[in-house]
């Protein structure tokens, strides 16, 4: 079942008392992030209803707007999700190269993930880091200045579990 | 209200008064005719509803008395206010013209060719603004845009691939009914109208989305009688009601009715939402009391039975713009730096480092 | 000269102890003992332009919002830098982050907003903590809270996350996401210092026009005037970034030349192997791209400075723009057809999909781009695009459609001849590179 632990609730309220009484509503896309967070990576129907619940809106209210942002998933993704930057600035630094690579190696295509659910291959558009790229988000983080090796490593630290995707 | 001055407005050379606040829109509508830019999305029974489709843009060529200077963009008509003493340009502009047939062919580029099996056929917005603005043909090449399918249920019927995301059905479940059920969801070329989980909608005051929806793609699914509107009757007809006001216009032919609308204005509105009930229930001539033929005005479609032509796209480009592309030059005759296997940067050309540096020194 | 990296090299200085010692938070000081009017009017002294892209003087701005009786205000910080090519503002968020609180409480208190916030996209994921952490050792110190300094002036500071739209950059759509909502921006007017978030009169300012706000309080505002080159005043970050030597943020005087800034040591080291310059797009994806040629002297064969009156030099025809400062280079060994494919792509995924003109035209351009790149282009593309640009210009809700023609528009102005040759030469196209045999002229196709 879904369902925040009292510390997380305890969080949400603290988020919704940032907005104005009545305007619960502003927490919704700081709670999603929440929600994606401790239940898997994305936000199933089944969540996304309970964040309705606890915001007091209507169900297609979070719906909307799960599906605008690009960062909420409505669809279960891997452990790991390399969103690599793919827009002009990373472009002109080889990002297309790193993305290949990343495909072969892993044997999937764009949007896809691996059949043992570790890894979910996301192109991305600028992140904001086109001065060090190419470059991907891995969780929390961006890594820059990727190179073949670098990225090979990424994927070593992953499968061993020591790779920081979280603060 | 009395103190509200009014304003004096210039459209297309015609001038009227009409209270501080109004939209250049419906001053327009009040001068009539072919004065009154086309919409789309904008519908005066929904609050903020306008604004989406661009079909309306004209040209203020003079702001105000006060501030003549003309605005420099093309504005939405139905989300500008009018000014005292201001100047509008709608189908006297050849710009308006212009970005209007720009917004016709955009909006046509993803939509569906299928007007002769669709329920709308005839009573389509889209339709209508294709043969007063658009081209013929199009230059649109690529597949058009599809989408997983959505269920709303027995009642309303939704295809998507015919949506101009006017926002109009949101904006009515939104006003009308207490407990929203579909929205639109995704974003840019891929938002689509869609309810949570498929839900069906059933709201007693629901089935109004039909009617204000511009083109098929909400249609109603208890319309026994598809695809040709123009061999039915519109009756103005009433009942008593306890939901809704009752006053509806039925399309029916012999004794039996083949569908229930609101009654629609001279612009297309809704003049009262009706309910669920009188919409899909009332399918016998004797469940209601006949008044009137309704007026077919501006479905002028319906009495023409006219489609869009379904021409193939035109390959040669003269043909399309009218002129010959220009060709600047050929580039292996000019350039070294399209020799096969050149090193480029031993090209004289733009500045590098080098160059930089040696000027440094 | 620097106003706002003067102090980013010194070890620690995120912390609040390390930023103190070296003469943080005088400014707040300096301020609160000042009445909002003045600091509003030191600012519009300052001359200082927004730096999110649109260069509106923030002084001006600040003047118009709407003082209803009983009704809140708020300061909403636009930190949702999307703009492909700019990174400047996280730099300021990750490394000065008193700095930037400092802007917040200083603007805060001009505007009379009691709870202020601070909308990060949603990809800046870490930066958040730092803020956070940041506004909590202030409020120690007595400079966020009740009453600050005795002043009975009251501030909340609120960091808000995105979820990842380039769109909420906008400043409408930003408030949109803000209250939970799709970023849909919304129709103007009202604008929002008349009715923004909730409803409420609203200011919003980019994350570098905010920080920059206590530097101008520091020097005064006819001080910080007197910096700069005529209507481009004090200094600018510059985010760099493609084919350089040193890409990273830099904070430049208004009188530094385009050549120096790309070519100099000091600054962006040149062009990694010796390669040349192709073109520059200078002021983040949405400005005109311009071939090495203009980029480097205007048409009237000025030097281009980088500043607002210089780039825009020539308009569109022959000039660019300032931007957000995102300063891209392409050297001669890349494609602009591929770059410009790239960031079609890119305003077809952020379209918020509301207007027309944007929803559909973005992604027509974006196919027929890909199609030329890909060796399936025709002559008559040319054409057919530049014409759908045109279409979408001017013609929607919000500048996203102006910023998603002008980056095909220039290209094809400039770099006619190079989408010509990729349509001309399909399979050559796949393997080799026009290079920057030569330049269209541009004031031919201005149109
Ligand atoms: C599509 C779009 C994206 C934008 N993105 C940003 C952004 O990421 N950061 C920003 O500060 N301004 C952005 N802007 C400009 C803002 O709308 C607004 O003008 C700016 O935040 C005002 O602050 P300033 O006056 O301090 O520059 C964007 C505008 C548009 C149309
Ligand atoms: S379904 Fe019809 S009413 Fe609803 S947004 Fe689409 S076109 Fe408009
Ligand atoms: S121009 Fe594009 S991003 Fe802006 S409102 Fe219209 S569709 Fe949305
Ligand atoms: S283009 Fe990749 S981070 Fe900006
Ligand atoms: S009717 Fe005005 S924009 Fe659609």
């Amino acid at each position: 079942m879904v369902q925040f632990s009292e510390d997380k609730l305890k969080k949400v309220n603290e988020i919704i008392a940032r907005y104005p009484e009545g305007k619960q509503k502003s927490a919704l896309i700081p709670v999603l992030h929440l929600a994606q967070n401790e239940f898997g990576g994305w936000l199933s129907p089944e969540t996304m209803d309970y964040v309705a619940g606890l915001l007091n809106i209507l169900p297609v209210e979070v719906y909307e707007v799960a599906t605008f942002y690009s960062m909420l998933n409505i669809k279960p993704v891997g452990k790991y999700v390399l969103e690599v930057c793919q827009t002009g600035p990373c472009m002109l630094n080889g990002s297309d190269e790193i993305i290949q690579y990343i495909e072969d190696k892993l044997g999937i295509k764009p949007g896809e993930t691996t059949a043992d659910g570790l890894f979910t291959l996301k192109p991305a558009e600028c992140l904001g880091a086109c001065g060090y790229a190419p470059m991907m988000q891995l969780g929390k983080f961006y890594r820059e200045h990727l190179t073949k090796e670098k990225v090979d490593s990424l994927i070593e630290e992953c499968k061993a579990g020591t790779a920081k995707v979280d603060s | 209200m009395a103190d509200v001055p009014n304003f004096k407005v210039t459209i297309d050379n015609i001038t009227v008064e009409v209270p501080a606040g109004t939209t250049i829109l419906e001053a327009a509508r009040k001068i009539g005719g072919d004065i009154a830019p086309p919409t789309m999305c904008y519908y005066s029974k929904l609050k903020g509803s306008g604004g989406k489709c661009r079909t309306c843009l004209v040209e203020v060529s003079k702001g105000s008395e006060k501030d003549p200077r003309p605005m420099p963009k093309l504005m939405a008509s139905c989300r500008t206010t009018v000014m005292d003493g201001m100047e509008v340009k709608n189908i006297t502009s050849d710009r308006v013209k212009d970005a209007r047939a720009g917004v016709v062919e955009f909006l046509l580029i993803n939509h569906p060719l299928d007007c002769p099996i669709c329920d709308q056929a005839g009573e389509c917005k889209l339709q209508d603004l294709g043969y007063d603005h658009g081209k013929a043909g199009t230059r649109y090449e690529f597949q058009r845009r599809t989408f997983p399918k959505h269920n709303l249920g027995d009642k309303i019927q939704l295809h998507m691939t015919r949506c101009i995301l006017c926002y109009r059905c949101v904006m009515t479940a939104e006003q009308l009914t207490k407990k929203r059920e579909h929205g639109v969801v995704d974003r840019g070329d891929h938002a689509q109208i869609a309810s949570y989980l498929d839900q069906h909608l059933d709201n007693e005051f629901i089935g109004n989305i039909i009617d204000v929806c511009p083109v098929g793609a909400l249609t109603d699914r208890t319309f026994r009688f598809k695809n040709r509107v123009w061999f039915l009757k519109p009756l103005n007809a009433h009942r008593d009601c306890p939901t809704c006001s009752g006053k509806v216009t039925i399309w029916n032919r012999g004794d039996e009715v083949f569908r229930v609308t609101a009654r629609k204005d001279q612009w297309g509105e809704v003049e009262d939402w009706i309910c669920n009930e009188c919409r899909f229930e009332k399918k016998k001539t004797s469940d209601w009391v006949i008044e009137e033929v309704s007026p077919v005005s501006r479905h002028s479609v319906i009495n023409q039975n006219k489609y869009f032509n379904l021409d193939k796209p035109k390959e040669t480009i003269d043909e399309i713009i009218g002129k010959k592309p220009r060709l600047f030059l050929d580039i292996h005759n000019v350039s070294k730096v399209n020799e096969k296997n050149r090193d480029l940067s031993m090209i004289e050309g733009p500045a590098n480092s080098k160059d930089f540096k040696n000027k440094q020194q | 000269m620097k106003l706002l990296l003067d102090k980013a090299h010194i070890e620690g200085i995120r912390y609040y102890d390390v930023w103190k010692k070296n003469g943080g938070y005088q400014s707040v000081e300096k301020a609160l003992k000042m009445a909002p009017e003045e600091i509003v009017e030191e600012v519009k002294k300052s001359g200082l332009r927004g730096r999110g892209g649109a260069g509106f003087p923030t002084g001006l701005k600040w003047s118009f919002i709407a003082k209803p009786e009983g009704v809140p205000r708020h300061l909403v910080c636009n930190a949702d830098e999307s703009e492909p090519g700019t990174f400047k503002d996280r730099y300021l968020m990750e490394f000065l982050p008193h700095l930037f609180i400092e802007g917040m409480i200083i603007s805060s208190y001009a505007l009379g907003s009691n709870t202020s916030y601070i909308y990060i996209r949603g990809e800046y994921a870490w930066i958040p903590d730092i803020l956070e952490q940041a506004i909590a050792e202030a409020k120690a110190a007595g400079y966020l809270g009740k009453n600050i300094l005795g002043s009975g002036f009251d501030l909340e500071i609120y960091v808000h996350r995105g979820a990842g739209a380039y769109i909420c950059g906008e400043e409408t759509a930003l408030i949109e996401s803000l209250e939970g909502k799709r970023g849909n921006p919304r129709i103007k007017p009202p604008f929002p210092a008349v009715q923004g978030a909730w409803m409420r009169p609203t200011v919003v300012n980019n994350v570098e026009t905010i920080a920059t706000v206590s530097p101008i309080i520091m020097i005064g505002g006819e001080e910080y005037g007197k910096i700069g080159v005529g209507k481009s005043t004090g200094t600018k970050l510059i985010s760099a970034c493609g084919n350089l030597n040193k890409p990273g943020v830099y904070e430049i005087p208004f009188d530094l030349s385009v050549e120096e800034f790309i070519f100099s040591d000091d600054w962006c080291g040149g062009i990694p192997k010796g390669k040349k310059l192709k073109a520059c797009i200078p002021g983040g994806s949405s400005v005109p791209i311009l071939p090495a040629n203009l980029l480097l002297k205007t048409a009237k064969g000025d030097t281009r400075l980088m500043n607002y009156e210089s780039l825009a030099d020539g308009g569109f025809a022959t000039g660019t723009a300032l931007g957000s400062g995102g300063f891209i280079v392409l050297d001669e060994d890349q494609c602009v057809v591929k770059h410009t494919y790239t960031l079609a792509r890119f305003y077809r995924h952020e379209s918020c999909g509301q207007c027309s003109p944007c929803r559909e035209g973005t992604g027509w351009m974006e196919k027929i781009l890909l199609a030329i790149e890909k060796g399936k282009g025709k002559l008559s593309d040319i054409d057919l695009l530049w014409d759908i640009q045109r279409r979408i210009e001017g013609n929607t809700i919000c500048p996203l459609g102006d910023a998603a023609a002008w980056p095909v528009a220039a290209a094809i102005r400039h770099f006619r001849d190079e989408f010509e040759w990729h349509i001309l030469n399909p399979d050559e196209a796949q393997t080799h590179n026009y290079g920057i045999a030569h330049y269209a002229d541009p004031l031919e196709i201005a149109v």
